[in-house]
């Protein structure tokens, strides 16, 4: 066991380390600039230009226009609650269009959102990824109407496979039939070049631990001009579209990580994905083990792997004994045995399902790590194939 | 939900160590060859259970002794994840030594209390208790090769939670007993779908043959059924009409007397029931060694009699023809 020296963290898509240097700038609003920014004496008002400067880092972090608003939340999960039930209550409930149009692949918070809303009337239709693992603009013109659609919400990159979907095709196609579109955008931040002012969306939500800012604190995009009846009903805090005080360091940590995510694209792009393919060239020299996903569709640090054989859980118990943390999509915890709709729209056997095991990289990720990890990696999936009773060489 | 229960993700915290340990370095994995099978002069038998698309598999090993049907050893192997792979491990230590017959009363319980580092705490989370199940099957399923019958035919009973191990009997008992009218209720009582919860719904975690609220949804039917009839039997004796009387005078000889006869060797049968000057006249024809039997006339025509006034109406005659 390498519990407590020398762990190797590769589930940077459940969550990431907080940047050093966020967590320094956090520091000053605990114990000094504490107050609260509705209050009008000093207290309240000395941390409002590190709030207006951390304002300017999201807003230009994602491209907004100032005419545009970014809800400061509690994460991603709070913000695609809060534009699927705001949808529910401005525009189904009073009719005539009712539909959610959404994916199959979508996070638990909005695939259980939905069935929620459904629950009330609302009508849902979970689209079928492509044989890509995706969903492309055609699947998405059979599916939306004009007359009966009131949000399409589709993520802009799937946390299990990291497979990028083509949201701008998605955001024209609903300009188009005059639909409103929402995106979350928790697993690209950081990771790919997310823009407001590129890519029509209306709604985008994100969450700041997820790009090594810290947990509990997020945001959500609404486009200028656009009405959201607010989740969370009391004071006129964010323009009195969310009340609740404002987590203000969690709110400025915020803004300097999305500042250095977007700084670092490039590092993501280049390095990172070097690192990325040195793993999964590593995993693939295994035999009987496949990737989901190509490569250039996928976001620069994530890998699904499927070993031959070998239940994911079992795998990532052994990993962790090595020190190595990566994690698995379906859980045999889990009370549901559902197929996973990614793996049966690419026509990966249900085999498959139990095998998989997701690694996602970080600016943090070391060579020396990865190389580390891969024998890992090779180690348990001997050790655990000479247990299995369902693997056989060349099966 | 509780203070314990608001802080998830702790499945392997809840892993006892022995659970721990039999994963990391299972004792009894690999296989047992036809050859080294023949050299202890036993009979090689092999079984699988389970499937990769299920989330679990196991093949069990056995080499079986084959004049005293002991288990001279057994191995196994496991696509599973760590609770599988050490329940697994557990069950093929359970059966070695023992009878085929005798490995036949392992059950998964024993497996998960096998596993356990204290009495007291749980070895592996709710969750998780459907791995220990596996266990279970496998060797029924071996047991089933060894002897060459049905699967099927070595079920005790119908078991409704495989997790928890409790049959259709004791969960429709329980509903009529407590009077219980929801499905989250009968796992109170008897712990069935506490764990894996697949058998209280369909859609769950496996296929099962029989759901809670199909039971529960059959048996308070039942119950209702059962109520109504009840109904129509209870009130006044003396304001039933002929044909619920007879139903009634039936129903306490059934009770009360003819199990009594029988006893003798003895019955009787209603001959006729009249109604005149507001007494009831029931003749009866008795059958059986009450036939001649001096008693018939006297003591137990007293009995006979007696007891259908303590049950239905003092003004019931009983006349032998």
């Amino acid at each position: 066991m390498e519990r407590n020296m020398n762990r190797i963290y590769l589930d940077n898509n459940a969550t990431t380390i907080v940047d050093p240097r966020v967590k320094e700038a956090m520091e000053p609003f605990f114990c000094q600039q504490y107050g609260n920014p509705n209050s009008l004496h000093s207290f309240g008002t000395e941390p409002h230009s590190a709030m207006r400067l951390a304002m300017d880092r999201i807003y230009s972090g994602i491209g907004a226009g100032d005419e545009d608003d970014i809800i400061i939340n509690s994460c991603a999960c709070e913000g695609n609650n809060h534009v699927l039930k705001g949808i529910y209550f401005d525009i189904i409930r009073k009719g005539p269009k009712s539909e959610i149009l959404t994916s199959q692949v979508e996070h638990p918070c909005i695939r259980n959102t939905c069935i929620f809303l459904e629950g009330l009337g609302a009508k849902v239709t979970y689209m079928p990824v492509n044989a890509d693992g995706i969903i492309d603009a055609e699947t998405l013109r059979r599916h939306i109407h004009p007359d009966r659609t009131a949000l399409v919400s589709v993520m802009w990159a799937n946390n299990e496979t990291g497979l990028v979907f083509p949201v701008q095709d998605l955001a024209e196609v609903c300009r188009e039939n005059g639909v409103l579109f929402h995106t979350d955008a928790v697993q690209a931040i950081g990771k790919i070049a997310v823009n407001v002012g590129r890519v029509p969306v209306d709604f985008l939500t994100f969450s700041a631990h997820k790009f090594h800012g810290p947990k509990g604190v997020g945001g959500l995009f609404i486009r200028k001009g656009l009405q959201l009846t607010p989740l969370i009903h009391g004071g006129e805090q964010m323009g009195g579209r969310r009340a609740g005080t404002v987590n203000v360091p969690y709110f400025i940590g915020m803004g300097l990580a999305m500042e250095m995510a977007v700084d670092n694209l490039a590092y993501e792009e280049s390095s990172v994905r070097l690192l990325r393919d040195r793993l999964e060239d590593a995993i693939l020299a295994i035999p009987d083990t496949m990737v989901v996903g190509k490569r250039e569709l996928r976001t620069p640090n994530t890998i699904l792997a499927s070993f031959r054989g070998i239940e994911g859980e079992a795998m990532i118990w052994d990993l962790n004994a090595s020190g190595v943390a990566a994690s698995t999509g379906s859980a045999c915890a889990s009370e549901s045995l559902e197929p996973n709709p990614t793996f049966t729209a690419m026509c990966i056997s249900d085999d498959l399902a139990h095998t998989s095991i997701r690694f996602s990289l970080s600016r943090f990720t070391t060579a020396e790590e990865i190389d580390r990890a891969a024998a890992a990696i090779r180690q348990s999936a001997q050790r655990l194939r000479a247990i299995s009773s369902t693997y056989k060489n060349g099966k | 939900m509780a203070k314990n229960d608001l802080i998830g993700g702790a499945l392997w915290e809840q892993y006892s160590s022995i659970v721990s340990e039999r994963m990391n370095n299972p004792m009894h994995r690999g296989e047992i060859s036809e050859a080294e099978a023949k050299a202890l002069g036993a009979r090689l038998v092999v079984a699988d259970w389970g499937a990769e698309a299920c989330g679990d598999a196991v093949r069990l090993y056995w080499a079986v002794d084959p004049k005293t049907d002991r288990i001279l050893q057994a191995k196994f192997k496991s696509f599973g994840c760590g609770t599988a792979i050490a329940s697994s491990d557990m069950m093929a230590e359970l059966s070695m030594g023992k009878t085929v017959d005798e490995a036949l009363k392992i059950t998964n319980i024993e497996v998960e209390r096998s596993l356990r580092d204290n009495a007291e705490t749980p070895a592996i989370p709710p969750q998780k208790m459907h791995c220990s199940v596996m266990a279970y099957d496998v060797i029924k399923k071996a047991a089933s090769v060894y002897k060459g019958v049905d699967m099927a035919s070595l079920a005790e009973e119908d078991i409704v939670c495989e997790c928890a191990r409790v049959g259709l009997r004791t969960i429709k008992d329980v509903i009529r007993i407590n009077d219980l009218k929801t499905v989250e209720a009968i796992t109170q009582y008897t712990k069935a779908g506490a764990f894996c919860k697949s058998c209280l719904r369909p859609g769950g975690h496996e296929k099962r043959k029989y759901y809670l609220v199909d039971i529960l949804r059959d048996t308070r039917m039942a119950m209702e059924q059962e109520k109504l009839f009840a109904q129509a039997d209870a009130g006044d004796f003396a304001a039933k009409n002929l044909i619920q009387k007879h139903r009634a005078i039936e129903k306490a000889l059934d009770d009360k007397i003819r199990t009594a006869l029988a006893a003798d060797g003895g019955s009787l049968e209603v001959v006729d029931i009249r109604e005149a000057d507001g007494k009831i006249n029931i003749y009866i024809r008795y059958l059986g060694a009450c036939r001649g039997c001096i008693s018939s006339t006297k003591g137990t025509l007293q009995f006979i009699e007696n007891m259908l006034h303590q049950e239905l109406a003092e003004n019931i005659s009983v006349i032998p023809v």
